[in-house]
């Protein structure tokens, strides 16, 4: 597949602008007009959260789809990098955009802690790993009265500016914050697709022990991949706690969080460059739209359709929508 | 993004507080009961582990499905959950049948990936569908056939509980005969140390597989029957169950049965302290933290082959 992409890629550079440079452009052309052309906040506030998720999703494919480290726990980050930048603003008044850093900073040295023991172990051990931690940081969470315990943080509203990191008039900014965040991941991923780094990682997913007898340093790379990974997903914390300027230990650190991250990567194509910001393009509207058609979030239409979709890419098509529109052109 | 209906909340007060010896006895034998019960379910798993190095991420979900037959077989045909560990056992047996005909056989060998996310996909579904038809409500056996509290040495034990692991572990010690001393058993247990072995000496390693899962499903079928007793009936009741599981697996050894009862009991016994002595809140965390050491520390459990 890999070997696929990289010909495809090579086929459009001689072609100049192939189909593909067309269809980026226009894409990035839309994503900027959107808030100028939908005006209703729904609308925006739909378009954020899918390139929230997006983010995520994409900083979890660098760690799982490229490295083949399937973690079940990615919430984890979410809610340290949302926690980080909101405590020490409300305890000692720290500025957002300081804050959002030092939430990344945690999150990655959480992330070395994790992974320097837990990346031991293979496979299913890893994964069922993730999510004991996942849960145990979720419950000290609520047991922690300095982070607001189960209460949760209300931050103070401030007048609206950049350095604030509030716009409470409109979703207008909020949109173009969190739409650089998804392009920046996307480009981290794009870059590391194309360098030393992507085959060091695909290495390790298809075989470590192959990849370590050749030469590659199988644990320093594994922790790098999930050093990026967390910084990502602590940046969306982040943009997450001054969005909603209200965050508790339920809506940022659950398991379903993590699931649902995991879910969109591997419904879009996991291991793919675009698969993440697919899937979640698909997926979020999805939900939405059955939660209009069957009403409320306790019907849980939209759960049937993820989990019924997970299963049948998971078995029939791995390489999930973007393997199977990739298989539909090469016909 | 809200919880998945979960029990966890803090109690401040009760923080830190030391229990009588009272208590804690009462406590410990709560914990054995329920451990007697985890091993059952945990057994399920484990033996699938074995057989084919998959884990099943929907077995909190079968066992779900194994409680809500028999609420169902209580409530709409009046027939107690004791009487339908039959009925349970059975369609448990053919859901673990068709699970493996319809997506284990197709991802074995599969990328890792593919093996988690199938059968962790078909966990989300399963809990999803259940809140669909039957609505997120708590549900509950309203007058089983044993039910009340009695005496046992000066100690209050719940009867339905009592019923409950004593007849796992019977259910347990069946299972162990089963693979032991009969010449399926012995097939099974073949066909997990080396398929192509197995396959050589003219066993039906496929039959083997699909006896294996419907086997592992009966297990949470009959746990789920005799919990349906005394424990309420929820979508996201298995998710508990099977955390729990994964961590009594792990500890006694992945593929190990006979470890799968000691850990079940240990873990059992474990939860109950670490609420008493810690919080109740903090139980979780206990066990989960067991987990992370056992994997980290001694891989392969206190029970385990490799």
């Amino acid at each position: 597949m890999a070997t696929a992409a990289a010909a495809e890629q090579g086929m459009g550079a001689r072609r100049g602008l192939g189909l593909g440079g067309i269809v980026f452009i226009v894409l990035v052309a839309a994503a900027l007009a959107f808030p100028v052309v939908f005006r209703l906040p729904y609308h925006r506030d739909l378009a954020i959260r899918i390139l929230l998720y997006a983010t995520m999703a994409q900083a979890w494919n660098i760690l799982a789809g490229y490295c083949g480290q399937v973690s079940l726990g990615h919430a984890v980050f979410f809610g340290t990098g949302a926690y980080t930048a909101s405590a020490l603003q409300m305890h000692w008044g720290v500025n957002p955009w300081i804050g959002l850093i030092a939430g990344v900073a945690v999150a990655v040295a959480l992330s070395q802690g994790i992974g320097r023991p837990c990346f031991r172990l293979r496979g299913h051990y890893f994964a069922i790993a993730t999510i004991a931690i996942g849960e145990i940081i979720h419950t000290l969470a609520i047991n922690w009265d300095f982070i607001g315990g189960a209460r949760g943080l209300t931050l103070p509203i401030k007048q609206d500016s950049l350095l604030a990191f509030q716009f409470s008039g409109s979703k207008f900014i909020y949109y173009y914050i969190v739409l650089a965040l998804m392009a920046g991941c996307f480009l981290v991923t794009w870059h590391i697709e194309r360098s030393r780094i992507g085959y060091y990682l695909r290495a390790i997913r298809e075989d470590a022990d192959a990849a370590q007898s050749v030469g590659i340093p199988v644990a320093k790379y594994k922790l790098i991949a999930i050093a990026i990974s967390a910084a990502f997903v602590a940046m969306g914390g982040t943009f997450y706690a001054q969005y909603t300027l209200y965050l508790d230990p339920d809506s940022v650190f659950p398991l379903s969080l993590s699931i649902l991250v995991c879910l969109l990567a591997v419904v879009g194509g996991v291991g793919t460059l675009w698969g993440p910001l697919v899937g979640t393009a698909l997926m979020i509207p999805l939900s939405e739209w059955t939660r209009i058609q069957f009403g409320g979030t306790g019907s849980g239409v939209d759960l049937i359709i993820y989990g019924g979709l997970l299963t049948t890419v998971a078995v029939f098509q791995p390489t999930g929508f973007v393997g199977l529109v990739r298989r539909w052109r090469r016909r | 993004m809200g919880s998945a209906g979960r029990g966890l909340h803090p109690r401040f007060a009760s923080m830190f507080t030391v229990p009588t010896v009272d208590v804690l006895v009462q406590g410990i034998i709560s914990g054995l009961l329920m451990g007697c019960i985890y091993a059952l379910i945990a057994a399920g798993l484990s033996l699938i582990f074995g057989l084919m190095e998959i884990v099943n991420f929907a077995h909190g979900e079968f066992l779900m499905i194994g409680m809500y037959t028999a609420f169902w077989m209580y409530a709409l045909f009046a027939v107690d959950p004791l009487l339908s560990v039959p009925i349970c056992a059975a369609v448990l047996f053919v859901v673990g049948v068709l699970v493996h005909k319809g997506i284990i056989r197709r991802i074995l060998s599969a990328p890792m990936l593919a093996q988690i996310f199938a059968t962790f996909g078909l966990g989300i579904f399963l809990r999803a569908m259940a809140q669909f038809l039957w609505t997120p409500d708590f549900r509950q056996v309203s007058n089983p056939l044993v039910q009340g509290p009695v005496r046992l040495f000066g100690i209050s034990v719940g009867l339905p509980q009592l019923v409950a692991s004593l007849a796992s572990l019977v259910a347990f010690g069946l299972l162990y005969w089963f693979i032991t001393h009969t010449e399926t058993g012995a097939a099974l247990e073949a066909t997990a140390q080396d398929r192509q072995a197995a396959a050589l000496m003219g066993i039906n390693t496929e039959r083997m597989f699909t006896l294996g899962w419907g086997i592992s499903s009966a297990c949470v079928g009959v746990a789920g029957a005799f919990l349906a007793s005394f424990f309420y009936v929820f979508p996201y009741v298995g998710s508990l169950f099977a955390l729990l599981a994964y961590v009594i697996v792990a500890l006694g050894g992945f593929g190990s049965i006979p470890g799968s009862l000691v850990a079940g009991i240990l873990i059992g016994v474990i939860e109950v302290l670490a609420g008493l002595l810690i919080a109740p809140a903090f139980k979780y965390v206990a066990v989960f933290a067991i987990y992370l050491v056992v994997v980290l520390i001694r891989p392969q459990g206190l029970f385990g082959k490799f």
